[in-house]
């Protein structure tokens, strides 16, 4: 008999899709929808953190720059084709109208290299972070401030050049997504499936590279990064690939943001919102392949609806069950069921028999 | 081992694929750019759900009740929910009561793109009133153009917009900026420092004053900016001592006042020696200062020392108010005048429907009995007329009113009637209006 144990998460991704794909249009509100796509963007990116993170031990804190990066691609991208050919957006002609377009601007009229763009930039950014930082063996702490202090700076830069990225007031007004118009209902549904879609892909490619060589490698790196050293292995490059594919879903996931939301600033990809995005990979459980996007999607929920009927009370609630999960679960609320799990196995066999012990054995029961 | 690792892969590519012709099938069905179908107003979305059945007309209240704009934009929504208790207490409009929604834009230009959606498409209000920088008005204007809403913006800003679906009660340049640069000229002014917040109004008003100036004669001796959420300003306040003008124009927003005001007494200037004219400074934040700032000076369209007949009337009521701040400004006086405007308009229309709210106001003669005096709403442009007044702020941090315009401005948002400005750059923008 076929074990179904290794192909659990692959039917829960199944499950995953039919929820998002079919379900999910068919019964909701095009609000719900929309709102259900951010949350699905703020998803790719905890797929992506919950691989450098939750697997390869690497405190993403900074993924607003990447994050930052597809989505002002993107940005630009609609911009200029809202603008049409040969024309300024509205921004530039309010502060400066007889200056030319930016030349870092020009290229992102072309949809292919808006596309090639998303994907490439963060490869190359996170590529040379990356190299510089892991050759080097920072880690622990020192990274994270570095990755956080990034995202800073990108949304400071950002602020600082209005004329040139439309500043704090940030890109927004877009007619067009690729020559679809995006004020119909359909090519917002089609806009929404595109982002469950990617998330759907995302989750695919975490699962199959956690089940790989390469993701025991990842989780020995985490864990032991010396022994792996000694064992002929560069943990640098290990913790390398986990960076980029990580920077690459946060870029992906900016992207989708972009047409879904229709607004970008700087203050969604600076530090608070970096973090907002670590929060709900640590509230599912950042070591599991589920956990991070649901706790993601948790967050988005929770910021729409109780943000909106409790302003002032919503952000402490959030820091409450984040303090509480770091507290009691530490895995995440994923690790939930593991642990009733391991305590009823307990309660039914000898006390002296030690929960760790108890999952082969189990495996053997059901058999 | 490695065939089944390629077959695997395989696999894996197919559901992607799969996803990508999933998404192709559905988008056969959207419209694309350049179909006859209009954009605007095209999608189911921009159908109407306001419930006029019950004896309540919902109406929402956006304002950034937490963030670094709460500061300004709390007094805004209090002051909407007095005028909503006046309303209803008076019969309501057009006999309902209205049922108010507030939502917390939380200084998040994307929160605010969030809750207008929200207002509209869930809670089904017949019209928005709210927003204070420019930035949110950004964010919201795609979203009530897209689903043919009514939002009612009750701040001054930079002009060079309209929008068939927003209402501006606040001054646009030709009755703030332009007044402003007027009196400088009159009392011989000749150098001018501008200091302003880095967003879209200080960048925009500024472009505007430096085009203006060059006009009157008077000298622009230098420019400077710093983001909205910092509040160091020696370096570009050193700037302006260095520089020595005659005047500095203040389109700094917000707690960075505070901030610049530090360091301009710091670096030992005075309204004597180097007087400001500031946009954003007024009775509600004269106090906030820090600093005594006697003897500056201030362009808006209301103040609370205004002599108007509805004016003390007014004060009355907003100091009796349980959520008072205890005095009146030109922001929370335009975010009162915004909702009358509402019920003048509803009531003219006999209707709460966007499109005959519209055909009333673009008929024209639309008026409210304000504070600042009796205004007219413009249909075409739907902004209002206003008087222009410049105050100097006293002891009591009120302001003695020093000019006057003659009679309402009628309101101008895209300086059609001032050759200065540059036609190809308002044909530009008045094309990407669309």
């Amino acid at each position: 008999m076929m074990k179904l144990k290794p192909w659990l998460p692959l039917i829960g991704i199944g499950v995953f899709a039919v929820l998002l794909l079919v379900v999910a249009p068919a019964v909701l509100s095009m609000h719900w929808i929309n709102n259900l796509g951010k949350y699905c963007c703020w998803a790719i990116a905890a797929v992506g953190i919950g691989l450098a993170w939750g697997r390869g031990g690497m405190l993403v804190l900074g993924q607003g720059v990447f994050f930052g990066l597809g989505a002002y691609a993107m940005a630009m991208h609609l911009t200029l084709e809202t603008a049409g050919p040969d024309r300024l957006p509205v921004f530039m002609i309010l502060y400066d109208p007889s200056a030319p377009l930016p030349a870092f601007w020009e290229p992102f009229r072309s949809d292919s290299f808006t596309l090639v763009a998303i994907v490439l930039l963060p490869v190359i950014v996170a590529s040379i972070l990356g190299y510089a930082l892991f050759k080097r063996r920072v880690k622990g702490a020192y990274f994270a401030i570095l990755t956080q202090a990034l995202a800073v700076a990108l949304a400071v830069l950002i602020s600082s050049t209005i004329r040139e990225t439309g500043g704090d007031t940030g890109l927004s007004d877009f007619k067009y997504f690729f020559g679809f118009v995006l004020d119909d209902d359909a090519n917002k549904i089609m806009v929404f499936m595109i982002a469950a879609a990617m998330l759907i892909v995302c989750l695919l490619v975490v699962w199959q590279l956690n089940r790989s060589r390469f993701g025991e490698l990842l989780i020995a790196t985490r864990d032991a990064e010396e022994r792996v050293r000694f064992l002929g292995y560069d943990p640098a490059n290990i913790k390398l690939v986990a960076f980029v594919v990580a920077a690459v879903m946060a870029s992906i996931a900016g992207a989708m943001f972009v047409p879904i939301v229709g607004i970008i600033t700087p203050a969604e990809i600076g530090a608070s919102a970096s973090i907002l995005m670590i929060a709900g990979v640590a509230l599912g459980g950042r070591a599991s392949l589920f956990g991070p996007a649901l706790g993601a999607m948790a967050i988005g929920w929770g910021q729409s609806s109780l943000g909106s009927s409790w302003p002032s009370g919503w952000i402490y609630i959030l820091g409450l069950v984040f303090i509480l999960v770091t507290l009691f679960l530490p895995m995440g609320l994923s690790s939930l069921s593991g642990r009733a799990k391991s305590l009823v196995w307990r309660s039914r066999a000898a006390p002296t028999a030690p929960a760790a012990a108890s999952a082969p054995v189990l495996e053997e029961l059901k058999k | 081992m490695k065939t089944t690792r390629t077959r695997r892969v395989r696999s894996l590519l197919a559901i992607p694929a799969l996803a990508a012709a999933a998404t192709l099938v559905l988008a056969g069905c959207g419209s694309r750019a350049g179909d006859s179908a209009e954009p605007t107003g095209s999608g189911a979305a921009s159908e109407s759900c306001i419930d006029t059945s019950g004896d309540t007309i919902k109406l929402g209240f956006l304002n950034s009740l937490t963030g670094g704009m709460a500061i300004s934009e709390q007094t805004v929504s209090n002051v909407l929910h007095m005028a909503a208790d006046e309303i209803n207490a008076d019969g309501g409009i057009l006999g309902k009561q209205i049922e108010y929604v507030q939502e917390d834009g939380a200084t998040d230009w994307p929160t605010f793109a969030e809750k207008t959606e929200k207002l509209l498409t869930q809670d089904c209000v017949a019209a928005i009133f709210g927003g204070w920088t420019s930035s949110s008005r950004k964010a919201v204007k795609p979203v009530v153009e897209e689903n043919n809403g009514l939002f009612f913006y009750p701040v001054q800003y930079e002009g060079l917009e309209s929008s068939p679906n927003i209402y501006y009660t606040g001054a646009t340049t030709n009755q703030q900026i332009i007044p402003a640069m007027d009196y400088l000229a009159a009392q011989g002014v000749k150098t001018l420092f501008l200091a302003g917040s880095d967003y879209v109004f200080p960048r925009t008003a500024n472009a505007i004053i430096k085009l203006y100036a060059a006009e009157l004669g008077i000298e622009i001796v230098g420019e400077e900016y710093v983001p909205l959420d910092k509040d160091d300003w020696t370096t570009q306040v050193s700037k302006i001592a260095a520089a020595d003008p005659d005047f500095v124009f203040n389109t700094i927003n917000g707690s960075s006042n505070v901030g610049f005001i530090k360091a301009y007494y710091d670096a030992g200037l005075t309204p004597e020696t180097t007087p400001i004219i500031s946009v954003s400074i007024a009775e509600e934040e004269a106090p906030a200062m820090g600093h005594e700032v006697t003897g500056n000076y201030a362009s808006w369209n209301y103040f609370q020392s205004l002599e108007a007949p509805n004016n003390p009337g007014f004060i009355e009521r907003w100091q009796a108010y349980p959520d008072s701040s205890g005095v009146t400004s030109d922001p929370m006086e335009a975010a009162y005048i915004s909702l009358y405007l509402y019920k003048a308009l509803a009531e003219a229309a006999g209707s709460f429907d966007v499109d005959e709210i519209n055909a009333a106001a673009a008929e024209g003669g639309i008026t409210v009995d304000a504070p600042e005096g009796v205004v007219t709403l413009d249909g075409e442009n739907h902004h209002i007329s206003k008087p222009g007044n410049i105050g100097r702020i006293n002891a009591d941090n009120q302001f003695d009113i020093v000019w006057s315009s003659e009679g309402f401005i009628d309101p101008d948002p895209y300086l059609e009637g001032y050759d200065w400005f540059p036609a190809d750059v308002r044909d530009a923008l008045v094309a990407a209006a669309g």
